[in-house]
């Protein structure tokens, strides 16, 4: 059975008929093309599916996309600031060469972003944990933490 | 900007914003899907499959069962071709099989609309076995029941050898046992290591998909090596090798597992089948771990004799590894693992070498970083340590009086040292870590501190680039220039996360003057457009692809000189490139821009001048090879009741010849470490010992690190010249997994005194050997 859904989708209105037990990995990726959203394990274990639903970093592969009706959701498709410039914390990924294949990223991003949303600061060891639930098995994470130490880090 | 600068990934805005495409990200709208069915024993033979309420569920296309396929076979392992028929890839592999050799082989396709609709579908198929007792480990598949019918024994390879005091090796087969005596030597009783089968956990899953234009395949696949895919999906499924056009998107991470030929030739089979329709196939975890390639499981027999000021006088290894189900890389990796034993530290009277790789019921194993190296250093750093106790010696002191040196001329490759930093390695590290400070302390703590017990430890490697000259080693590089002065450059190399673009790009760069913002580099693949490259392997894209990309700069600096001396007169050997310009050598005096020259040569209309669109191409075939070199010091804790391991801090210093990106270099060593600390703790594949059956083929059972479980990381480079490489570049991917598992294990032995001889050192196996010891009372 198809069901109508409404969501926000990186600020833009979106009405689509998807399938009840659809994931919203898969709305994003296969209905609105939104192929950042990463697909490693798809049962919650690696973080790749990473997006932010109403600003929380959410596993979209173990998110029904029936759930997302009424919510907004925000992928690194969106996320370009006013003069759509890089989101400082992808300037950070960049420039802390945090990225190898890359296919752990955007979801790492994303949770970047959450934090620096909270508006809160983090040391080292913090941030180790706000990013367990993402794995990379290119970079050993010591660049990511580099990156995202540059922006939300307790000096930074 | 050029080499030795840490310039930004090519790839990295795409890679931030999510526009960089990946083979599941580019599928076709209307592909079919497809759903293997796996077998759901480990050994024995498919009587019969009954598709018939499957081909009845909606949306199926076809079902393709193992006895649909054609029955010639063809090789897997992403090697270059051989040209000589004793070295050629052993060929044991058919689309499907009917006769099953591990737990989930692939016996059965289902093609429908959807991925769920194929997945409905397999799950209604029946199958009929006919069931032979599994055999996991080498020991009991040798003189079991034959899995291959061209290898009656189960045994794929052996390679024995003895290596005289001059350095002259002599293979002669050996008897072979299991016991810890080296077979016929009762003088030589060796210590037994056994280290488990691991997963690549590249996080992207592999994925392939394949449709035809006219009478030509196209096949997108996240493949290291797509030359070497080109040519064995062509052979499996019967195509001439231009008819096959192979695409390597971005890929997300490989490892080594995605050097390996896997359902490539399944969905162009079936696409064939359905009129070339796009059939695609994405693996899930769970099948990626089982059903792709996995790192050998080993045991490793080692003898380290030494004379009493310290030398060592006699070596002898045997490892029986582990190779799965098919032959993949058949005896490859432990080949490569015990030569390093011999090239490595050299003993002055006796050097034995002893191996087999056996078929059983496991997945196939292949290629993962570090080629049976991380399997090896494991036995033999470890051994190193325990030698050195036993005699009171310093662990590092003991290692430097035995290591090759510079000018090493090694034994099976005949190649010698030219750039050597190993020492200067260890010492470097050996002063970062505190080693001496340290070593004292903790034996002090460890004096009065009961469950707590500090240690610090040590490993140290010598690692190849390339396999020069066992397989032929060569690239191909092309560089297309615009009318404006920038190019594109074409490279068969495969970026895969290790920053191959980046570097290739500045070695351009550096000889043609235009900066890396103003350079292409092609960064998919594509067989049609690509020059032929072996792929990325052998840590090897900067060391031999790299000096293609330099060959290729060079013959395009000369052609661009010559062209601007055409257009102002003045002698090429007077000119040289700067800033982009033609410029005077003597005088600094800037003539023209490559844009001029470029723009003059492709539009001039003077009714006398040959246009010219300007470019270049070389092939570079390495003749020479080399050994990086690296050491890893680790300070740890321990708890001994709980068996915990608290990593303190690793350092990592390594010698890979000059540093061409030193932020893209340490990269690779924090992600080289956190893969080797991995291994060390926790990783391993788990099978039911009775039915073969995988335990823990999800990353929630097999424990990958997470941010919480790494360290804080110090890293050095020692840098050293290599004649042979790029500005003096050697290999850098592989090496910093190799020495991670013995520097933890010597440390837990400086400790707690207690020597462990089994990966993964986890509090299940560690609780298990203090019990053992005595330090905890059970
Ligand atoms: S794909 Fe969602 S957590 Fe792995
Ligand atoms: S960069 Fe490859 S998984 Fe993180």
């Amino acid at each position: 059975m198809m069901k109508i859904i409404n969501m926000v989708v990186n600020g833009k209105p979106a009405e689509l008929a998807v399938e009840e037990g659809e994931s919203l990995t898969d709305t994003l990726r296969n209905r609105l093309g939104l192929t950042s959203v990463k697909k490693g394990c798809e049962v919650g274990e690696c973080g790749a599916c990473t997006v932010l639903i109403d600003g929380v970093a959410k596993n979209s592969c173990i998110y029904l996309s029936v759930w997302a009706d009424g919510h907004s959701i925000l992928t690194v498709e969106g996320l370009r600031t006013e003069d759509c410039e890089l989101h400082p914390i992808q300037k950070a990924f960049v420039e802390e060469a945090a990225i190898q294949c890359g296919f752990c990223t955007p979801g790492l991003v994303l949770t970047g972003v959450e934090l620096v949303n909270s508006g809160k600061k983090f040391n080292r060891e913090e941030l180790r944990e706000q990013i367990s639930g993402h794995l990379c098995r290119c970079t050993g994470y010591e660049n990511i933490l580099n990156a995202l130490e540059r922006v939300v880090g307790k000096n930074s | 900007m050029g080499v030795q600068k840490s310039v930004s990934r090519l790839d990295a805005v795409q890679k931030v914003t999510g526009t960089a495409k990946y083979v599941e990200d580019l599928i076709l709208l209307d592909a079919l899907h497809v759903k293997v069915v796996h077998s759901t024993i480990a050994n024995g033979t498919v009587k019969g499959i009954d598709c018939s309420e499957a081909l009845k569920m909606p949306g199926v296309v076809t079902v393709l069962t193992c006895f649909d396929v054609p029955e010639h076979l063809y090789a897997t392992a992403g090697h270059p071709l051989s040209l000589d028929p004793n070295h050629a890839d052993i060929k044991d592999k058919t689309i499907l099989s009917a006769r099953v050799r591990y737990y989930g082989d692939d016996i059965a396709a289902v093609v429908a609309d959807t991925p769920l609709r194929a997945q409905l579908a397999a799950e209604t198929i029946k199958v009929e076995y006919e069931e032979l007792a599994p055999m996991l480990t080498p020991e009991v598949a040798l003189g079991g029941d034959a899995l291959h019918e061209a290898c009656p024994d189960n045994e794929l390879a052996r390679m024995d050898f003895e290596i005289s005091p001059e350095g002259n090796v002599s293979f002669e087969r050996k008897r072979f046992s299991s016991d810890a005596v080296i077979a016929g030597r009762d003088d030589l009783k060796g210590e037994q290591y056994h280290v488990p089968p691991v997963n690549a956990c590249h996080i992207e899953n592999n994925c392939c998909f394949a449709y035809m234009e006219g009478r030509r395949m196209v096949v997108y696949s996240c493949n290291q090596v797509p030359h070497t895919l080109r040519r064995n999906v062509a052979e499996a499924i019967g195509m001439p090798l231009g008819d096959v056009r192979v695409i390597k998107p971005f890929m997300g991470g490989g490892f080594g597992n995605k050097q390996d030929t896997m359902y490539e030739p399944l969905v162009a089979f079936l696409s064939r089948k359905l009129g070339g329709r796009c059939v695609a196939l994405v693996l899930t975890r769970e099948e990626t771990f089982v059903n792709t390639r996995t790192r050998h499981g080993m045991d490793l027999t080692t003898v380290t004799v030494a004379d009493e000021r310290g030398k060592i006088t006699k070596k002898a290894l045997r490892i029986n590894s582990n190779g799965g189900a098919y032959a993949a890389h058949g005896h490859a990796v432990a080949a490569y693992a015990i030569t390093n034993c011999f090239q490595t530290y050299i003993a002055s009277e006796l050097q034995l070498g002893e191996s087999s790789t056996a078929y059983t019921n496991l997945p196939p194993a292949a290629a993962m970083r570090g080629y049976g190296i991380p399997q090896l250093a494991f036995a033999m750093e470890s051994q190193m340590d325990d030698v050195a106790l036993a005699h009171g010696w310093d662990p590092i002191e003991f290692r430097k009086w035995n290591m090759h040196r510079d000018g090493f001329c090694d034994p099976f490759d005949k190649f010698i040292v030219r750039s050597y930093g190993l020492e200067s390695c260890i010492d470097k590290g050996r002063e970062l870590s505190h080693w001496d400070d340290k070593r004292r302390e903790y034996d002090e703590f460890n004096r009065s501190s009961k469950d707590i017990k500090k240690g610090i430890g040590m490993a140290l490697f010598s690692y190849k680039t390339g396999v020069y000259p066992i397989q032929i080693e060569n690239a191909a590089c092309r560089i297309v220039m615009n009318e404006d002065g920038t190019a594109q450059i074409q490279v068969g190399a495969t970026e895969l996360g290790q920053g191959s673009d980046t570097v290739l790009c500045q070695i351009v760069s550096e000889f043609t003057t235009i900066p890396e913002n103003r350079l292409t580099l092609v960064s998919a693949q594509d067989t049609d457009i690509a020059p032929y490259d072996n792929g990325a392997y052998a840590s090897r894209q900067t060391y031999i692809s790299g000096n293609a990309a330099k060959k290729t700069a060079m013959i395009l600096r000369s052609k661009l000189l010559e062209k601007a001396s055409l257009m102002t007169g003045v002698p090429a050997d007077e000119l040289t490139l700067k800033n982009e310009h033609a410029t005077v050598e003597s005088t600094g005096r800037e003539l023209c821009s490559i844009a001029d020259i470029c723009s003059y040569f492709n539009f001039v209309n003077d009714l006398k001048t040959d246009t010219e669109h300007i470019t270049a191409e070389a092939t570079f075939t390495a003749k020479d090879i080399c050994f990086s070199y690296g050491v890893s010091y680790i300070d740890l804790e321990v708890d001994v009741p709980l068996g915990k391991v608290k990593l303190k801090k690793v350092y990592s210093v390594h010698d890979s010849g000059t540093i061409l990106n030193p932020q893209l270099a340490a990269g690779q060593l924090h992600g080289g470490i956190v893969m080797g600390l991995g291994y060390a703790l926790g990783e391993q594949m788990l099978f039911d010992q009775k039915t073969g059956k995988p335990l823990n083929n999800n990353l929630l059972d097999y424990k990958l690190p997470t941010a919480m479980d790494v360290p804080e990381i110090e890293t050095h480079f020692v840098e050293t010249y290599e004649p042979s490489g790029p500005f003096g570049s050697k290999g850098l991917a592989e090496p910093p997994l190799i020495p991670q598992a013995p520097a933890i294990r010597n440390a837990i032995l400086h400790a707690t005194g207690v020597p462990i001889y089994k990966l993964p050192m986890n509090p299940q196996n560690l609780v298990h050997e203090f019990i053992r010891a005595n330090l905890i009372k059970s």
